[in-house]
C-alpha cells in the first residue's frame, strides 16, 4: 500500500514532528509513505479570502502532485476538507478538472479517519496513560463527519478520554479570521481554553494544528500546565518531546 | 436605520467590553441552544421533515411568479387588497397611503422584520402617526430607542434589571408604581399599558411568517397574542410580508411551522398560530374592515436563480444566530443593521450593499454550525465565501491584506521558491525564539500575540528534514 502524505503548510512550517508522527503511524500499517515534493499549501487562505483564482491554481498543483496514489492522507481535517469538499466546488464549471478533483477527493482521508479505517482498534504499540481531552476541528467534525475515529484510536492506546464542554463550538482560529478579528477570536479561544482547564485534562489533542496553535497559545499565555499535542504525536508515542509552545529551554 | 456594518470591528470591540450586554448574551444563548436540542430529541423524524421543508421551499421558489399571482388572486377573492412594493420606499408609501385613507392617527404594530427592513415606523412617525410596538421585546426596544438585536428575541441584549429601570422611568403615571422585580411583574405592566393602545389604534400592522397561495391567507406565529390583537381590534389590518414567504398550500405551511417553532424557541408549536383570510365578513363577530398585504421585494427577485438563491429558503427562525459563536460573543447590534448573525451577514451586504456590509461575511470562522442547525439547510458558509469572492473581485479588501495574500500566493504557486523561503523563515523564527518554543510578542503579529503566545517553529521545515531523511 502506498500512501501519499499531504503534510499541510502549518505542519511543514511550525511542527514537522506531526508529519514524522504521521509517517510513523502509516509505516506501522505497512504503508510505503511518499511525500510529493510539489506540495505547498491546500489553498485555503486564498479560497476563504475570496481569491478563487489563486485557490484554483494551487488546487491544480495539488491535484497534479497527488495524481496516481491510492491513498492521500492529511494530518488535518481542515486541509482534508479543502481537498475533499471544496476542490470539487472550485471546479464545478470545469468538467475535466472537476473529474480529477473528484478523483482526488475519493482517495483523500483525514489521518485519524484513515488510521481507524485501516487498523480498527489495533492502532499501534504506543501506550498513553493520562487524561486526554480531544478537540475536534469544525472541518473534521462538520465537513468530514470525523468524530468517532480519533476517539477509537485514543481508547486503543489506553488514554483516559475526556469530553470538553461545548465541544462543538469553534475555537476561534478560523485561518485569517484570528488576525482579522482578534478581539472576537480571543474571546472564543478564551472560552475554549477555559473548557480545557475545567475538564481536568493533562493533555489536549486535536487532529488540526491550526486549532492547536490557537488554543495552546492561549493556554500558555494563561500559564496553564496542560500539555498540547497533535493527535498523531500522541498515537505515535512522541509525547516525551516538548509540547506545542514549549521549547528545549523552557 | 442607517447601517453601521462597515464599523463592525469597532462595534464588536465595544460589545465585548460591555459587561451588562455580555451578561444578557450569556444567559440567552444557552437557553435557545438547550431548548432546541431538547425539542429535536423528541422528534426523530426531524431530518426527514427538514428535507420536506427544503423541497417545499425549492419548489415554491422555482415557481415563485405562479404562487405569488395565485396568492394575489385568492387574497382579492377573499376581500383583501395587495400592494406590490419593489423598494422600501414604495412599501412605506403604500402603508402610509392606507393609513391616510383610513384617517388613522395611531398604529398598533406586531413584530415584523420586514417592517424593520423598510423602516416603516420612521416613515409613519415622520408623517405624524403614533406607532406602538405591541410585541413585548419590540416594545422594550422601541421605548429604549434601539433597533432589535435578534430576529425573534429583539430585546435579548437587555437584562431584566435594565428593562425594569426603563419601565420605571417611562410608566411613571399614577397606578403604575408597582415593583418590577420579577418577569411576570414586568410583563403585567407592559400588558396594562399596551391594552389601551390596542383599543385606541386605528390601524394594526403585523408581519407574516407564511403566505398561503391556495387560500390567500397570511400566517403569524407569536407567543404573546399581541399579533392577534393588533390584527383584529383596529379597523384596518396591514400585513407586511416579503415575496419569499409564500408557500403553495396549508399542508406545506404546517410542515414549515413544525420546523420553525422547534428551530426557533424549541417549542413544538408557538402559543398562537394565526391564519388571516380577508377582512371581517358579515357574520364575523370581530375583525378589521380592511385587509391589506404589502408585498416587499427589496432585492429578493434579484437573488432568484443566482448565487444567493438558497438564502430565499430562510424562514427567520434565528437558529443560526443562536448557534453562532461570533453572534454569541458580540450580539446583534454589532452587525450594524436589521439582520444579524450568519443570515444577516449574507442578507446585509445584499440589501445595503457590499461596500457597507463587507466586514460581515469576513467576521466568521466558517465553522459551519449555522448550516448544521439551519432547518432549511442553507449553506451559509458557502454564501459567506461567495460574498468574499465578490468583495475580492471588486477590490474591496484593505490593501495590506490584499498584498499579504498576493505575496503568499506568489510563493505557494512556486514550490521550489516556497521551499527556500519557508526554510529561511522558519529557521529565522526558531532562532529568534531562543529555544523557548513560543513568542510572547512579535512585530507584525500583534493581532495574534495580544492575548496568545505564538508557538515557534521547531526548526527546519518538514520538507527539508524529509529530504535529508531520504538522501542520507
Amino acid at each position: 500500500m502506498r500512501a501519499a502524505l499531504f503534510v499541510t503548510c502549518l505542519v511543514d512550517l511550525f511542527r514537522p514532528s506531526v508529519g514524522f508522527a504521521a509517517v510513523r503511524l502509516l509505516e506501522r500499517l505497512g504503508a510505503e509513505v511518499v511525500v510529493p515534493p510539489e506540495q505547498t499549501c491546500c489553498g485555503q487562505p486564498a479560497y476563504n479570502n475570496g481569491d478563487f483564482e489563486n485557490a484554483r491554481a494551487i488546487a491544480r498543483q495539488v491535484i497534479a502532485a497527488f495524481a496516481g496514489y491510492d491513498h492521500v492522507v492529511v494530518p488535518s481535517g481542515s486541509c482534508a476538507g479543502m481537498l475533499v469538499k471544496h476542490y470539487p466546488e472550485l471546479f464545478r464549471d470545469e468538467p475535466e478538472t472537476l473529474a480529477a478533483a473528484q478523483n482526488l477527493a475519493a482517495r483523500t482521508r483525514e489521518l485519524s479517519a484513515f488510521l481507524a479505517e485501516h487498523t480498527g482498534d489495533r492502532v499501534a504499540d504506543a501506550h498513553f496513560a493520562g487524561k486526554v481531552a480531544m478537540h475536534d476541528s469544525c472541518s473534521a467534525r462538520r465537513e468530514l463527519g470525523v468524530h468517532a475515529a480519533p476517539r477509537t484510536l485514543l481508547d486503543a492506546v489506553g488514554a483516559e478520554r475526556i469530553e470538553l464542554k461545548d465541544a462543538e463550538v469553534c475555537c476561534g482560529f478560523g485561518g485569517t479570521f484570528c488576525v482579522k478579528y482578534p478581539d472576537i477570536s480571543t474571546r472564543m479561544v478564551s472560552d475554549k481554553a477555559a473548557a480545557v482547564i475545567a475538564s481536568g485534562a493533562d493533555v489536549l489533542v486535536s487532529g488540526d494544528l491550526g486549532c492547536l496553535m490557537n488554543i495552546a497559545g492561549r493556554l500558555k499565555r494563561m500559564g496553564s500546565p496542560v500539555r498540547i499535542y497533535h493527535l498523531a504525536e500522541l498515537l505515535a508515542g512522541m509525547t516525551d518531546a516538548p509540547d506545542i509552545g514549549t521549547g528545549d529551554k523552557t | 436605520m442607517k447601517p453601521t456594518s462597515h464599523a463592525f470591528s469597532d462595534n464588536a470591540r465595544r460589545a465585548l467590553n460591555d459587561a451588562t450586554l455580555q451578561q444578557a448574551l450569556a444567559k440567552a444563548g444557552v437557553g435557545f441552544v438547550d431548548k432546541r436540542r431538547a425539542a429535536l430529541s423528541e422528534l426523530p423524524e426531524f431530518d426527514a421533515l427538514r428535507e420536506a421543508g427544503r423541497a417545499i421551499k425549492d419548489h415554491t421558489l422555482a415557481n415563485l411568479d405562479h404562487y405569488l399571482l395565485r396568492f394575489e388572486q385568492q387574497l382579492v377573492t377573499s376581500g383583501g387588497q395587495l400592494h406590490w412594493a419593489d423598494t422600501p420606499d414604495e412599501a412605506c408609501a403604500a402603508v402610509l397611503d392606507i393609513c391616510r385613507k383610513a384617517g388613522a392617527r395611531m398604529v398598533a404594530k406586531g413584530k415584523s422584520m420586514v417592517g424593520e427592513e423598510i423602516a416603516v415606523n420612521d416613515a409613519l412617525e415622520a408623517a405624524g402617526l403614533e406607532v406602538v410596538e405591541t410585541d413585548l421585546g419590540e416594545y422594550i426596544i422601541q421605548v429604549a430607542h434601539e433597533p432589535p438585536s435578534h430576529i425573534i428575541a429583539p430585546a435579548v441584549h437587555k437584562t431584566r434589571a435594565q428593562i425594569a429601570r426603563l419601565f420605571e422611568d417611562l410608566h411613571h403615571q399614577p397606578g403604575l408604581t408597582r415593583p418590577l422585580e420579577t418577569v411576570p411583574q414586568i410583563v403585567d405592566e407592559a400588558r396594562q399599558v399596551l391594552r389601551e393602545k390596542f383599543l385606541a389604534a386605528d390601524v394594526g400592522i403585523t408581519g407574516a411568517n407564511f403566505l398561503i397561495a391556495e387560500t390567500g391567507s397570511t400566517v403569524i406565529v407569536t407567543n404573546e397574542g399581541n399579533g392577534d390583537l393588533s390584527a383584529t381590534l383596529p379597523r384596518v389590518h396591514i400585513v407586511l410580508a416579503s415575496i419569499e414567504k409564500v408557500v403553495p398550500n396549508l399542508e406545506d405551511a404546517s410542515v414549515l411551522l413544525r420546523l420553525l417553532a422547534r428551530s426557533a424557541t424549541g417549542q413544538e408549536i408557538t402559543s398562537y398560530t394565526t391564519f388571516f383570510t380577508g377582512p371581517r365578513r358579515r357574520a364575523d363577530a370581530d375583525g378589521p374592515e380592511q385587509f391589506h398585504v404589502v408585498l416587499v421585494d427589496n432585492g429578493r427577485s434579484r437573488m432568484l436563480g443566482g448565487a444567493f438563491h438558497e438564502m430565499l429558503r430562510c424562514i427567520r427562525c434565528g437558529a443560526c444566530l443562536n448557534h453562532c459563536p461570533v453572534y454569541s460573543a458580540v450580539g446583534g447590534h454589532a452587525y450594524g443593521w436589521v439582520y444579524p448573525g450568519p443570515m444577516g451577514a449574507v442578507l446585509t451586504p445584499l440589501m445595503v450593499g457590499l461596500d457597507e456590509g463587507r466586514p460581515l461575511p469576513n467576521a466568521s470562522t466558517l465553522c459551519g454550525r449555522c448550516e448544521e442547525v439551519c432547518p432549511m439547510s442553507i449553506p451559509l458558509p458557502k454564501l459567506l465565501r461567495e460574498l468574499r469572492r465578490q468583495e475580492f473581485a471588486r477590490g474591496l479588501h484593505p490593501p495590506r491584506s490584499r498584498w499579504a495574500l498576493a505575496a503568499w500566493a506568489f510563493f505557494a504557486r512556486r514550490p521550489q521558491l516556497y521551499r527556500w523561503a519557508t526554510r529561511l523563515g522558519t529557521r529565522l523564527l526558531n532562532r529568534l525564539s531562543g529555544g523557548r518554543g513560543r513568542f510572547r510578542s512579535l512585530p507584525f503579529a500583534q493581532a495574534w500575540t495580544t492575548a496568545r503566545d505564538l508557538p515557534a517553529p521547531q526548526g527546519d521545515t518538514f520538507m527539508a528534514q524529509w529530504q535529508r531523511r531520504k538522501q542520507p
